[in-house]
């Protein structure tokens, strides 16, 4: 048994397609207590999304899990069959994705959608589980829930879709909810709306929330740790102060100056991070961020970077952050001597 | 729905009236005439006969006699086949070549539909590409080269099955599988694409992280969405198949209605060339209006306009 309720360890998978392995994960770790809010932003095929999925036992095809344990809630998932596998998605972990347009059965009403989770994982008859499918519409912000439930998918708004599809990931009470860019593809206004109802629910529910972005903006205003990843592993992990005024690893410093800020000058350029992702297929021997990295050395480019503590949360893996607190410790050593 | 069902029918009257006229004009513009033969026949037999039949007409007077007639449910006596009505041919015949028909579509969609899913299911696998394999031979391979092989081997040489007429149940083995051959072949491939197509779908993804088991999301998910393109192919299917097939009912010996469509045309029996037409032309459009209701209440966000 864990103290945590999500305690992924080393964990490694990888895509075998024809071109090759992809390495999608290299060696990453996470855990959250109950009722924490973790952000994962990175960009895309960083691995985000992987990671969650694969706790769900959700990775697609010709993905598997090469090394590292997920222990979840009392299970230990990758020792789980899919029959075992199936009691707890949409049960005790359930999932919100980033399209809502496309993620609901477009032949089904929205009442037969939801209905179908609480049936699957309760004792609830037909009438029971149609009275907590209106339950959860009005839980969700949907007015006229009655008649929502008689609707289809194409009958509802792109913002209103999103809600029914956080009416199914709540339809059992989950102890963690993921929520890949669940406002992505939804208009800014509804965006907030959406981002609020579900702080809303976390505190009446008390769920975990897994927030999958690469909004830098969706994280600070909701997350207290932050894990940032990059072609397949948590370059920094730290509390979303860390992250945010104290950013050490280069990756996360660039990512921060590229958010456009409330005193940036009308003229002003954003910084981007120059060059592109890695080739999964290919990754580089050392940091796979070392080609974009302003401050690349040379060691870099031929090792894999170690975890450089910072406190009790915060670590990067980076090789300066490792140069600069040996540096330090140094100093220190001295200045006690 | 009523108001959609209305004007459908409005419109299959049209349709099916241009089927009837240009099938009138081609066919009298066709050389030949049906009291033609080997055997001499007098020339005033002939005349004669035409004049019976009202052949000695102008092309036009004949049309619209023929129009009026047909409005009145009356389609005339067959020229070739004497004393028997068009209408009583059909109603002979017909019943037996829907019956083999009928029962071929069904064995076509009860194969095809969940072989198609199997090969999407297992795309890439050993069984996927043996389902393309026998799904390509079904498309390539035509019906009479089926039907020989059929003869060939399970009537000839090992003799299980009877080789003609339809006398027991053994007797529409053969000829059921010589018809469903090519649907079958034709629904596993569009059943594999469309399936293929769904599969891939976010929605499926969502029924998946709701923890709905492997068949279930087959089942409820997956083939409500991917039916859609094998119910626009079995419409008119259908209305093909129950009319019979010339080559299956020649070979097997079944007097179906497949016969007499391709027997007339020969033959110049122009009443019944009309008759056998308008009546395929009224069962495709029938069905395409069941094809498009039955769309509605497969997929809810299709409209009927």
């Amino acid at each position: 048994m864990s103290e945590y309720l999500v305690d992924i360890k080393n964990e490694r998978l990888s895509f075998f397609t024809p071109a090759g392995e992809v390495k999608a994960l290299n060696d990453v770790s996470i855990h959250m207590r109950e009722g924490e809010v973790l952000g994962i932003v990175g960009e895309s095929g960083s691995g985000k999304s992987v990671t969650a999925y694969s706790l769900m036992g959700l990775t697609a095809h010709p993905g598997k899990l090469i090394d590292g344990s997920l222990y979840f809630n009392g299970h230990q998932i990758e020792t789980m069959s899919d029959k075992e596998m199936r009691k707890i998605r949409g049960n005790e972990v359930s999932i919100i994705f980033q399209d809502p347009m496309t993620s609901l059965n477009p032949v089904y009403t929205i009442g037969n959608q939801i209905m179908e989770a609480v049936l699957l994982h309760t004792d609830k008859n037909r009438a029971q589980a149609k009275e907590r499918a209106r339950e959860l519409l009005e839980l969700v912000g949907i007015n006229e829930p009655e008649k929502r439930l008689r609707q289809y998918p194409h009958e509802l708004s792109g913002g209103m879709r999103q809600r029914v599809m956080i009416a199914i990931a709540l339809a059992c009470e989950p102890k963690l909810l993921i929520a890949d860019e669940p406002t992505t593809a939804l208009d800014v206004t509804i965006q907030a709306q959406i981002l609020e109802l579900m702080m809303e629910l976390k505190d009446r529910l008390g769920m975990a929330i897994i927030m999958i972005t690469h909004d830098l903006g969706v994280v600070a205003s909701m997350c207290e740790r932050i894990a940032v990843m990059y072609a397949g592993k948590i370059v920094e992990y730290g509390t979303t102060d860390d992250i945010f005024y104290a950013p050490k690893h280069q990756y996360t410093k660039g990512l921060i100056r590229s958010i456009p800020r409330l005193d940036t000058k009308e003229h002003e350029r954003l910084v981007p991070i120059e060059g592109t992702p890695v080739d999964m297929l290919n990754p580089p021997a050392g940091c796979p961020f070392a080609p974009r990295c302003d401050a690349c050395m040379k060691i870099c480019l031929r090792e894999m970077p170690p975890v450089t503590h910072f406190g009790r949360v915060h670590y990067t893996q980076c090789w300066l952050n490792q140069k600069e607190e040996m540096e330090a410790q140094k100093e220190k050593g001295a200045a006690n001597e | 729905m009523l108001k959609y069902v209305a004007k459908r029918i409005l419109l299959a009257i049209v349709t099916i009236w241009a089927v009837a006229t240009l099938t009138f004009f081609l066919m009298n513009m066709v050389p030949g005439g049906p009291f033609l033969s080997e055997k001499a026949i007098s020339p005033q037999a002939t005349a004669a006969l035409e004049a019976k039949y009202g052949l000695d007409k102008p092309l036009m007077q004949r049309y619209v006699t023929y129009m009026t007639d047909a409005l009145h449910g009356d389609f005339g006596d067959s020229l070739k086949q004497r004393g028997r009505t068009v209408m009583s041919i059909i109603k002979m015949k017909f019943p037996v070549s829907a019956r083999v028909g009928g029962i071929s579509v069904l064995v076509s969609l009860c194969l095809g539909v969940p072989l198609g899913c199997l090969a999407a299911l297992k795309r890439g696998k050993f069984l996927d590409s043996l389902i393309s394999v026998v799904s390509t031979c079904g498309i390539a391979v035509p019906s009479f080269v089926v039907c020989t092989l059929l003869l060939y081997t399970l009537g000839v040489n090992l003799r299980l099955l009877p080789t003609m007429g339809l006398n027991g149940w053994k007797n529409y083995i053969m000829p059921v599988i010589a018809l469903s051959f090519y649907p079958t072949a034709y629904i596993m491939r569009l059943m594999r694409s469309s399936m293929l197509d769904v599969l891939g779908q976010d929605y499926m993804r969502t029924a998946k992280a709701k923890g709905v088991a492997g068949f279930w999301i087959m089942f409820k998910h997956a083939l409500r969405n991917a039916i859609l393109p094998v119910v626009t192919y079995v419409g008119p299917m259908l209305a093909y198949t129950v009319t019979g097939s010339f080559v299956v009912e020649k070979i097997f010996v079944i007097p179906g209605l497949g016969g007499e469509f391709i027997g007339a045309i020969g033959g110049r029996d122009y009443t019944l060339i009309m008759g056998t037409t308008i009546f395929l032309a009224t069962l495709i459009v029938i069905m395409n209006v069941i094809v498009d209701i039955v769309y509605k209440i497969v997929d809810p966000r299709i409209k009927l306009k």
